[in-house]
């Protein structure tokens, strides 16, 4: 009974907090917006007792982004969305409500399909997740399953996952980092001295 | 940038506790939710405040920038050299049960170093990050 307030509790603040975001124009409200939109939906993995989601969720969504986008937002300096007042309107209003009523129907006909949360028969549920919930803690030692899957069982994936970080941080330093900001800079300041 | 007293107070109080509470997450990921990505973006979480609260300059001099690309390698080289020690004793690759006297030990032993490895990568990623975007607008 209390999961159910507490569900649909966060699941209105969800929805609250999606349509303040597309309502509103002001960027620095829109990202603290985001980040609230993401301890929202981390609350809602913590009752649904995934706690390792919610603790990724709260410290990159809720924390790191939206220092990141915050960072942006101070370098592009602007902090209202272009207003297009001038430009042609190719289409009519009522169009792409009709889009979202339609794609939004058609997802939840997809949903009466799904197994009922946390069912046993779940295909999710049925294929490996019984082997590891069985043999996990004699196998590792580990009392903490989703550690023991996600270092031990399916370290390949991990493996590959922390590559993928890696390579974001070398493309990030490829785009804006390192060197290219430092020979700008001093081409600058040449600049700068040939004028003075 | 004006000093702000309250804030820096504030700061140098909750900044330590980011990061016990970071290591904790990190070595404690076995018993409890936590693991080495969560650790290592709160544990970036905390030198990005110091870096917002007292600048980027007094930021990179607890960590230079050049130390952080070679960490974020150096933990991506500790979790693919776990498997290649694996390999080496007679395992599979990333099988960790040789590296300990039994499975249990290896496994242990396996799953905390591969955890650090993740947690240095993603930490120092996350800063080269950070340090990326707001070292873009310094002048």
């Amino acid at each position: 009974m209390i999961d159910i307030i507490i569900n649909v509790t966060l699941m209105a603040f969800l929805a609250i907090t999606a349509i303040a975001i597309v309502r509103l124009t002001n960027l620095f409200a829109i990202v603290m917006l985001y980040g609230i939109f993401s301890l929202l939906s981390a609350g809602l993995f913590v009752v649904m007792d995934a706690p390792d989601v919610a603790f990724t969720e709260a410290a990159v969504g809720a924390g790191i982004s939206t220092v990141l986008m915050l960072a942006t937002l101070a370098l592009v300096k602007r902090p209202q969305k272009p207003f297009y007042a001038e430009a042609p309107r190719a289409h009519r209003a009522w169009l792409p409500l009709i889009v979202v009523v339609i794609t939004g129907s058609a997802l939840v006909y997809g949903t009466w399909d799904i197994p009922g949360f946390g069912s046993p028969d779940a295909p999710a549920q049925t294929h490996v997740a019984r082997y590891y919930i069985d043999n996990a803690m004699q196998d590792t030692g580990v009392p903490n399953v989703v550690t023991a899957v996600l270092a031990s069982y399916r370290g390949f994936d991990t493996l590959g996952e922390v590559v993928v970080v890696y390579t974001a941080a070398i493309a990030v330093l490829l785009l804006i980092g390192g060197k290219r900001l430092k020979t700008r800079k001093t081409r600058k300041h040449e600049g700068e001295s040939d004028e003075a | 940038m004006r000093p702000n007293l309250i804030l820096h107070v504030v700061a140098k109080f909750v900044i330590p506790l980011i990061m016990l509470f970071a290591l904790y997450v990190q070595f404690h990921g076995d018993f409890g939710p936590g693991g080495g990505f969560q650790a290592g973006v709160i544990f970036s979480a905390a030198i990005i405040l110091y870096a917002l609260v007292f600048g980027l300059d007094a930021a990179e001099k607890i960590i230079p920038a050049d130390w952080l690309s070679k960490l974020a390698a150096l933990g991506v080289v500790l979790y693919a050299g776990v498997g290649l020690v694996s390999l080496f004793l007679g395992g599979n690759y990333l099988d960790y049960s040789p590296l300990g006297s039994n499975q249990v030990a290896g496994q242990h032993l396996g799953i905390l170093l591969v955890e650090l490895g993740v947690g240095i990568t993603v930490a120092s990623v996350m800063l080269i990050l950070y340090f990326a975007f707001a070292g873009r607008g310094r002048e």
